[in-house]
């Protein structure tokens, strides 16, 4: 086998790794690493996500736009939560572990019962191409575009629109910002909403490649809290280089010993990082800026 | 004088109706019958059937009369495919509820997690689900299929079909790991070689790396036992990756019905040994299936688990009425006796008394480019006979322990 294959398959396995992480943090990264809400329903938005994809798509919607309108269904959602349950505990965040897990364990038990126990995928475009001796999946490569596009996306929104410095300014000194006329509750859920449709554009992603069950949010969850909180509080210097050093360590340990050895070394990855930088990934890198 | 002629007479009255009800209750004392099933969390896709094919049982067999004229009460509990909650409602329905027997648990993990509560209760349990065999325990009937039916089927037919190379790719438990040492054991004794192993953690959804991991390795065909919905990502994920290897299983199609969940062909050439599924072509299974559907009309699928647990019902019947008793020694000396069949949707089936497991009909699916069933082969009458070769006998002693073929049972 040449240099070549094997450089390609640790970079796709890196990428699938990279594009799996950033997914399904960047939803959490926005509502937990940059609101301090722990959020324990994420893992439901993005089921959310993932089943109204798949039912546009059962409809003939195509896949693009089945994508899309799992994530602003998730939004939508979010909005809702969020001016319901969420918008009265943002100074109590203990609050809203228990009022979010409650919320994931109605949001499973209410798909189980009203949707049953299984929807039929809808099956993975693109085919596959192949390198050397292996062949690879076409739409793991989408997924690692779409992954660098969100971050990037992310970047763009919180640094260079106004509705990106207005939330940034809220987050940071709330009275300060409503003191200046903005509308902070409005921001609060905007902000919240962003979040909850990135996780439903998480599921709308891997839709297509997951079974499709009430419960399938809890795969993401795992992965989720471990790059936020390595991350830190921003969402794109924390997520970005959090995504890549774990797809390293992940994809690294996967390849040699096995997908147990790569669940574990990512929780190490964790305990590591916090004992060494508590304040994430983020926040070394801005303070050593400053 | 009315008023207390009145509560005279409503005093008369109260006592009557009392003593009547009294007088049917005895008559008709209810069997108690407890369920612990998972109807939701991981595993529920697979087992809310099993749910459904007792209540289909049990409304047929109150209709006939119950057992011995006594009727047959479910005392069910969903046990959220949590192995602590199987604990919780087993000493719940064994103490609280005092059942007569109970059906309980779809992972082996769950299954040894309540085990040691049954035997330190003295209850009786059925575990109605195909398993990674050796359990040699009084307390327990099995009713699902064992490595002697599922894989000295399966593995020979593989190796001798597309080669003699094998991977095998198992869920990361007490099932998956001691699955995987009876398929080594089997390609071993058919002078094959295994290509690799891999085991999955529960929960783990993303199989890219594993995928090419078995590219890798260049197998002939890839022994799948994975378990639960997550790990199901895997035949989308290979099939899209264009792995392109025949599957052999245990426990796919016949308990979480991939073929109907995933877009063909995901699952093309899959071969799964089972002793029943939905598409068994032949006059009992249809009239088992139409039964079912009548029911339950929007079930997805009638597997394997949902046959087990039908059967079983119906063979707790036999037995208590044969015994005159729900008391397990009672039972267990008619089970003694070596003559408990019946004639199951799948064929007949018959308790083999020295492991209290069963005889079935074991059938090869093998799945469709269009994800249609096919049955290439059909085995009659397998019997669970390894724990017996290897000197488990309940009827003469009863270990109530798990065996497997790197541990069996000390020799006396």
């Amino acid at each position: 086998m040449d240099i070549a294959t094997l450089a390609f398959s640790a970079l796709y396995q890196f990428g699938d790794a990279f594009a799996f992480l950033v997914l399904s943090a960047c939803g959490l990264a926005v509502i937990f690493g940059m609101m301090g809400v722990i959020n324990l329903a994420h893992g439901e938005f993005i089921m959310c996500g993932a089943y109204v994809t798949a039912s546009t798509a059962h409809v003939g919607l195509p896949l693009p736009l089945a994508i899309l309108s799992g994530a602003i269904v998730a939004a939508l959602v979010g909005a809702l939560v969020e001016l319901v349950v969420i918008r009265h505990l943002y100074d109590r965040p203990l609050d809203t572990i228990v009022a979010t897990w409650g919320l994931s364990l109605i949001a499973t038990q209410g798909t189980l019962i009203m949707v049953g126990s299984t929807m039929a995928g809808v099956g993975t475009p693109f085919g596959s191409f192949q390198v050397g001796a292996y062949s690879y999946s076409i739409y793991r490569l989408v997924l690692f575009a779409s992954a660098l596009g969100v971050l990037g996306g992310l970047y763009a929104l919180f640094n260079w629109t106004r509705f990106g410095v207005l939330a940034r300014a809220t987050i940071q000194v709330p009275h300060m910002a409503a003191a200046l006329g903005v509308d902070t509750r409005l921001i609060y859920s905007l902000t919240f909403a962003c979040g909850a449709g990135l996780a439903g554009l998480a599921g709308g992603l891997y839709a297509p490649t997951m079974t499709l069950v009430p419960t399938m949010g809890a795969t993401f969850i795992m992965e989720a809290f471990v790059t936020v909180v390595i991350g830190g509080a921003d969402v794109f210097l924390g997520t970005a280089p959090a995504g890549a050093v774990l797809a390293v360590v992940k994809s690294g340990l996967t390849s040699w010993q096995g997908q147990l050895f790569g669940q574990i070394g990512l929780l190490v990855a964790v305990i590591i990082v916090v004992r060494i930088l508590p304040k994430g990934i983020s926040g070394f890198l801005l303070r050593e800026r400053t | 004088m009315t008023r207390s002629v009145l509560r005279g007479l409503r005093a008369v009255a109260l006592t009557g109706t009392l003593v009547l009800a009294a007088g049917a209750a005895f008559a008709a004392d209810p069997i108690k019958l407890g369920v612990l099933e998972d109807q939701s969390g991981d595993f529920a896709a697979a087992t809310i059937g099993k749910v459904h094919a007792i209540q289909l049982a049990t409304e047929e067999i109150n209709k006939a009369g119950g057992i011995a004229g006594r009727p047959i009460e479910l005392v069910t509990y969903d046990t959220q495919s949590d192995n602590t909650r199987y604990q919780e409602f087993m000493r719940r329905v064994l103490q609280r509820d005092k059942v007569d027997v109970v059906f309980a648990g779809f992972s082996s993990a769950s299954r040894e997690a309540y085990r040691p509560i049954v035997d330190q209760f003295n209850g009786f349990a059925f575990y109605n689900n195909q398993y990674e065999g050796g359990v040699c325990d009084g307390h327990m009937i099995v009713t699902g299929a064992v490595p002697e039916q599922q894989f000295s089927t399966l593995i020979p037919y593989m190796m001798e079909k597309y080669g003699k190379n094998v991977y095998t790719l198992a869920a990361d438990y007490n099932f998956g790991q001691i699955s995987a040492e009876w398929v080594r054991k089997i390609v071993k004794e058919n002078g094959g070689k295994m290509a690799g192993e891999e085991f999955i953690p529960l929960g783990v959804s993303q199989f890219s790396q594993s995928i090419q991991n078995i590219q890798k390795a260049k197998p002939d065909f890839v022994v799948t036992l994975l378990v639960g919905t997550a790990q199901a990502s895997y035949y989308e994920q290979a099939a899209s990756a264009n792995v392109n290897l025949p599957m052999a299983s245990s426990v796919n199609v016949g308990q979480g019905y991939e073929h109907k969940r995933f877009k063909p062909p995901s699952l093309k050439d899959m071969y799964v040994t089972t002793n029943y599924i939905e598409e068994i072509d032949s006059p009992t299974s249809k009239a088992f299936f139409a039964k079912f559907k009548a029911k339950f009309p929007s079930e997805p699928y009638v597997n394997q688990e949902a046959e087990n647990s039908y059967l079983a019902v119906y063979l707790y019947k036999q037995m208590v009425e044969r015994a005159k008793s729900t008391k397990r020694e009672d039972i267990r000396k008619v089970i003694a006796a070596g003559d408990v069949c019946m004639d199951a949707p799948e064929g007949k089936v018959c308790i083999d008394p020295k492991s209290q497991h069963m005889s079935h009909t074991i059938y090869l699916a093998k799945v469709g480019a269009d994800h249609s069933i096919s049955f290439p082969k059909v085995w009659e009458d397998i019997k669970p006979y390894w724990l017996g070769d290897v000197g488990c006998d309940l009827t003469k002693k009863d270990p109530m322990a798990q065996y497997t073929p790197s541990n069996p049972p000390p020799k006396p």
